[in-house]
């Protein structure tokens, strides 16, 4: 984490004030990104990975959201920025892949419509100039006939094809960090497959910094160059995708590569579920949040009731945020966890 | 929720409060007249009633007219409310008319079309009248007898005129005539109406009829050139004989008259053409005309009854508005009918008794009070009528809150010393005779006759409830509470359908149970009498005996209150129509 | 069809109420004879009207002379009222049709004027209070729509004539009614007062609806997608926001507008406004069957042609409704 990287965010704080008491959705986050590199945010939903990327991109609006910290975007912090100039970058600069598309487009105008007004919103050019843009986004999208389709409404599309145009949507303005919130949930399996691979293969063209979000480590398995898992508002562990995959140290990421759906089983079928609901975020849970659920909590002799663990490097650009010692984690994934996700 | 309604109900007494002195403040009217700021007349309360206010005859200027319905028609020969009757005045000359002045003198009949009254001959029953020479219709066409017979003929077909009175279908002497339009081309065969030449008319009847001076002057009489006879259309323009003519009349919403270029003045001594024009706004919300009206932004309001019930309450507890308004008579007395078919009403005593027991004056609030309901009756012949005579049988005039000893008395010589129970009728949709109904219950209840109150909607009370007799019989509806307003202040206009027997039929009443030989064959003496002092005897001695037999329990001799603007001149009170008389009003 | 019940259930009401209270046919037509009709008359009037037919034929005459048209005898000779008639009243003796059509252009005036007033106002407030819920300006907006939905509107409009038109003089005189093609100026002056009474009561509904509409349309996913887009607030707010919100004002507005066409009763008779709604009035006060079936079927007309422009317009608004 260097100062130089494209973008940098610092102890960033999403907190919301409701009648029930402040809510900490993001309680304290950081990671950077480079151009080219993809990261993955993982955790279940609650965990803040959604506000965090509407943080982002200056979405919290209105006097109940409180947004502190920093996020260097190529050397600006939006978090002190104006509202206007966040507006401006939006769509241009960054740009967002929503998950449903189906909800997440205006189901009165077509799909060019909406691609159109994306692109003439930061460039001031023609419709009929905007309108062969969107076109040619939509061809390179992998929608075909984009002329024709170009005119239709998202409810006539499928839904691989409402993602596809979301994402030329996204890209209309060949912005320079995209964040996708869970691009495939709403998708079936297959259709899954092909849209992470039409992701990547955008990716490398635009040489744009890419954050996926999702619940599922299969998802961000492909793509991701580095995973941050959220837990509670806060990153447990943070690292390259080899790290989380082959070496995961933190229950909580253990839990979740024990859910991971795969193509060869069962999607239902969960060997290592993570037991429990996720924690209320107004009052998280004494010391490390993830306590209450994690089967080794009685290891720690009561700390990880009493105090917040630190999120602390285990090996180089791999963090962890556990009261178990290193070689506690290491030995319980190699004798009990990983033998237990391999025989599925 | 109680903070709340007391809120809401603080801002509508704020808003009524800016109603109430928009009312009363009276400064709309300055408006009108191009800044003139002067301070409106001083003027008294019921000045309007024996005189004439403001007057002028200064010329100019249009007469605004607001009305809150319609008229039944502006077919002379298709009309039957006073107002209708005073208003067509304004376009059509009948052979006769009530003379145009304040007091009992606008109660006498003067010649209008017709140089005098009639001349009678054959014992009353053939009437002759002599036109005026020189009268014309607004196109110029001279007027002729011809042109009142067939005026006359057309208002005897009551399938395409239903309107107007029946009193020339029932007194002519018709034959088997109908009427010129299911017989064409009879007329001249017609022996009802004459016209020996074109000035003369000769009206013959199938009996003696001494007061047909007063069939002369409905609006019937007045000239319809056959020419441009359209039927039920003709009402969308008249042809005028009066001072003012139709120049619009977009049915239903307004009417709009001009000065008639023909009519000329040396032919109508009682009419004068001050207005340039007449405009008359209808189906008016009366709440706001009646704002407009006291406000002066609208010269006159065209009903019967006067201001309503909202702009009454200004208008008697603000003297400096109160001064503008007059307590006007109506030919109309509020009385109950007590049935002689539902015993033991059929026992004169017991009918007296409630006659002594009943408080008149509880009912005279029931109606508004002495200004804006009447004064209380002491008997059912109304006061202001030609040929009044006091008659105070039961003492009313010292006891108007009743006479519970002689009540007493009574019932005791009717054999019910305790008192009995009946049943009291009234339409349910008027407040005033529901009042009356409670009030009765609560008087009579102090001698022990108990009554039970029954409304009944008043759309049908006639066809088919009190005007039934079966039913009234069998429903044992002992008082029906009821009134009635004579056609014209003529004994014979107001008794004729409410105490002559032989009018009651099986259902639609309008007698509902006064069945007296005597009075039968004093109505006929009376109707056939040609001279008119003698005939106002009769008439009084019909008011006396209907008082002796307690067939009618009356009240109230009707008021309306009603309201002229400082700016409006020449008004004052017709007694014979109870209203201002319109012929005689200006602005300027 | 529709149009076909409403006639029907108009003519029973008629009749059988009248004759479940047991009245004759003579005791129905003494409605509609002079005061001092005699027996033979009324009876003759019964005749003349057909209230001694069975209520079919009286019906199929009804009908008749909708497609057929109407011979009248109307004195000096006889006319032909052309289809579609509606008949002639029983008590002014006026056809129907044309005093209807005479009216509809002041019905008109104030229904559509009143409409752009509402709307405008209503939805306007509707977004306002919308985006800034909770606000003073929120609170304050739906207090007064709740007025507005509750006064009564024979109580506004009084007031309203008594303030603006007589203590100010900034209004001119509702009763005296001038055709738009005229002279628009003073037929809008006259008739302001009446636009907003009315509207106020609708107003209140449109901001109320708009509001709710707007809360929940500004959480929906795609205006969160128009912001990521970068797209300016008011853009987000009217184009994105406001479009979705319109779809259920505008069915409200459509049946609402239809049914103020068939006459704003209260309203006409408050202001004296000689429209649709006065004559309703009273042609139900006078009993007068021709008239009721005239206001009735044109009311009913009104209300379904609203109907079907609302279900097109819907097709026009909402692509997903349209038929492919």
């Amino acid at each position: 984490m260097n100062e130089s990287a494209f973008l940098d965010v610092k102890d960033l704080k999403i907190h919301f004030s409701t009648d029930d008491g402040v809510v900490k959705s993001v309680d304290g986050l950081s990671f950077s990104l480079e151009r080219g590199k993809t990261l993955g945010i993982v955790g279940e939903s609650g965990s803040g990975k959604s506000v965090t990327s509407l943080g982002i991109l200056g979405l919290h609006r209105g006097k109940n959201a409180h947004v502190s910290g920093e996020i260097w975007l190529d050397g600006e912090d939006l978090v002190t920025a104006s509202q206007e100039h966040v507006r401006r970058l939006r769509g241009r600069k960054m740009a967002m892949i929503f998950q449903d598309p189906l909800s997440s487009m205006h189901p009165f105008y077509t799909v060019g419509d909406q691609i159109i007004e994306a692109y003439r919103i930061h460039h001031k050019v023609s419709k009929s100039v905007a309108r062969k843009h969107a076109i040619d986004m939509l061809g390179r999208v992998g929608i075909p006939e984009p002329k024709s389709r170009v005119d239709s409404y998202p409810h006539e599309f499928s839904g691989g094809m409402r993602q596809r145009a979301m994402i030329a949507m996204a890209l209309s303005c060949d912005p320079e960090l995209l964040i996708a919130d869970e691009p495939t949930t709403a998708l079936d399996v297959t259709v899954q497959a092909q849209i992470l691979d039409l992701m990547r293969d955008l990716q490398r063209e635009f040489n744009s910094a890419l954050i996926i979000i999702t619940h599922d480590l299969g998802v961000v398995a492909e793509l991701s160059d580095d995973i941050l898992v959220m837990y509670a508002g806060k990153c447990i562990e943070y690292g390259s995708a080899e790290d989380i995959f082959y070496r995961p140290e933190h229950p909580y990421t253990w839990g979740l590569l024990g859910s991971m759906p795969r193509l060869d089983r069962e999607p239902t079928e969960r060997l290592l579920p993570v037991k429990g609901t996720p924690p209320s975020l107004i009052n998280v849970p004494s010391g490390c949040a993830f306590h209450p659920r994690c089967p080794y909590s009685d290891l720690t002799d009561g700390q990880s009731k009493a105090e917040v663990p630190a999120l602390a490097p285990t090996d180089p650009g791999h963090l962890v945020r556990c009261h178990l010692s290193r070689t506690q984690r290491r030995t319980l994934w190699e004798n009990e966890v990983k033998p237990v996700l391999e025989t599925q | 929720m109680k903070i709340r309604s007391t809120a809401s109900a603080v801002a509508i007494t704020a808003a009524l409060a800016l109603v109430v002195s928009a009312c009363g403040g009276g400064g709309g009217s300055t408006k009108k007249n191009g800044g003139d700021t002067a301070e409106a007349p001083a003027s008294q309360y019921n000045a309007g009633v024996t005189q004439v206010v403001n007057p002028s005859t200064k010329t100019g200027g249009t007469l605004h007219m607001g009305m809150p319905g319609d008229f039944d028609s502006v077919d002379p020969g298709d009309q039957y409310y006073g107002y209708s009757w005073n208003f067509s005045r304004l376009y059509t000359r009948a052979l006769t008319m009530f003379k145009p002045v304040p007091g009992e003198e606008g109660l006498k009949l003067v010649g209008d079309l017709a140089e005098d009254l009639g001349k009678s001959s054959d014992g009353g029953k053939t009437w002759t009248y002599k036109l005026r020479a020189g009268v014309k219709f607004e196109d110029g066409t001279p007027v002729t007898s011809k042109d009142v017979k067939y005026a006359v003929a057309r208002s005897l077909d009551k399938e395409i005129l239903p309107s107007g009175p029946t009193y020339f279908n029932d007194w002519l002497d018709n034959g088997d005539y109908t009427g010129p339009y299911k017989m064409k081309d009879k007329l001249d065969s017609w022996k009802g109406v004459e016209t020996p030449d074109d000035q003369t008319i000769v009206f013959h009847l199938k009996k003696a009829y001494g007061g047909f001076d007063y069939f002369a002057m409905l609006p019937s009489t007045a000239p319809v050139p056959a020419a441009k006879d359209t039927g039920t259309k003709y009402k969308e323009h008249p042809v005028s004989t009066g001072p003012y003519m139709f120049k619009a009349h977009e049915l239903g919403k307004r009417i709009e008259l001009v000065k008639n270029p023909n009519w000329d003045a040396a032919t109508d001594p009682n009419r004068k053409q001050l207005n340039d024009s007449v405009e008359v706004l209808l189906g008016q919300n009366e709440d706001d005309l009646d704002q407009r009206l006291l406000s002066g932004k609208i010269d006159i309001k065209i009903n019967s009854t006067g201001v309503g019930a909202n702009a009454r309450k200004t208008l008697l507890t603000d003297p400096k508005v109160k001064q503008y308004a007059d307590s006007a008579p109506l030919d109309r007395t509020w009385f109950t009918n007590l049935n002689a078919d539902v015993p033991p009403l059929d026992n004169i005593h017991c009918r007296k008794a409630v006659m002594y027991a009943a408080d008149r004056s509880a009912i005279q609030g029931a109606y508004g009070g002495p200004d804006a309901g009447g004064e209380i009756a002491l008997s059912l012949m109304p006061s202001k009528m030609t040929g009044y005579e006091k008659n105070d049988l039961y003492g009313v005039e010292a006891n108007p809150g009743g006479d519970v000893t002689k009540a007493k008395e009574e019932l005791t010589a009717c054999g019910k010393p305790d008192g009995f129970s009946t049943t009291i009728s009234f339409r349910v949709e008027r407040a005033a005779e529901k009042q009356t109904a409670e009030s009765l219950q609560q008087s009579l209840g102090r001698v022990g006759i108990k009554l039970e109150v029954k409304g009944y909607p008043q759309g049908d009370y006639f066809k088919l409830y009190a005007g039934k007799p079966d039913f009234a019989k069998k429903n044992g509806l002992g008082l029906m509470v009821y009134g009635w307003g004579a056609d014209y202040p003529e004994g014979f206009g107001f008794f004729q359908q409410i105490v002559d027997s032989r009018v009651i039929r099986a259902a639609g009443n309008t007698n509902l149970g006064v069945k007296d030989p005597e009075i039968d064959k004093l109505v006929d003496q009376a109707a056939a009498e040609q001279d008119a002092t003698k005939r106002n005897a009769i008439w009084a001695s019909v008011d006396k005996k209907v008082s002796d037999d307690a067939f009618i329990l009356p009240y109230v001799w009707a008021h309306g209150l009603f309201y002229r603007p400082p700016t409006l001149k020449n008004a004052f009170v017709s007694q014979n129509f109870g209203m201002y008389e319109f012929l005689t009003l200006s602005t300027q | 069809m529709l149009l076909f019940v409403v006639s029907i259930a108009t003519f029973a009401i008629f009749f059988l109420v009248p004759r479940l209270a047991g009245m004759s046919a003579d005791d129905l037509a003494s409605r509609y004879v002079g005061k001092a009709a005699n027996d033979q008359m009324i009876h003759e009037a019964a005749v003349r009207l057909g209230f001694n037919d069975p209520l079919v034929v009286q019906y199929g005459r009804f009908v008749k002379g909708i497609f057929l048209g109407v011979d009248r005898n109307y004195g000096p000779g006889v006319e032909h009222c052309p289809a579609p008639c509606f008949g002639y009243s029983y008590v002014t003796q006026n056809p129907v049709l044309p005093d209807l059509l005479d009216r509809l252009p002041i019905t008109l005036s104030l229904a559509l004027g009143a409409a752009v007033v509402w709307v405008v106002f209503g939805v306007s407030t509707g977004v306002l209070s919308a985006l800034r819920r909770g606000s003073f300006f929120d609170r304050l907006s739906m207090g007064v729509a709740l007025a507005g939905v509750s006064l009564p509107i024979f109580f506004t409009g009084i007031v309203s004539l008594a303030i603006f038109r007589d203590q100010l003089g900034l209004v001119g005189d509702v009763a005296d009614w001038v055709p738009f093609s005229e002279d628009p100026l003073t037929w809008a002056n006259n008739l302001i007062l009446p636009w907003v009474t009315l509207a106020f009561l609708y107003a209140a509904g449109y901001a109320r609806l708009t509001r709710a509409g707007m809360l929940e349309t500004m959480s929906e996913d795609y205006i969160r997608t128009a912001r990521a887009k970068g797209l300016p607030e008011r853009m987000v707010v009217v184009k994105h926001g406001l479009r979705a919100t319109l779809t259920p004002v505008m069915t409200m507005f459509g049946l609402d507008l239809g049914l103020l066409l068939g006459g704003a009763v209260l309203t006409e008779s408050t202001f004296s406004l000689p429209g649709i709604g006065k004559y309703a009035v009273d042609a139900i006060n006078n009993n007068d069957l021709p008239q009721v079936m005239g206001v009735t079927l044109t009311a009913a007309s009104f209300i379904i042609v609203a109907n079907l422009i609302v279900d097109l317009l819907y097709a026009v608004v909402d692509p997903r409704v349209r038929l492919t």
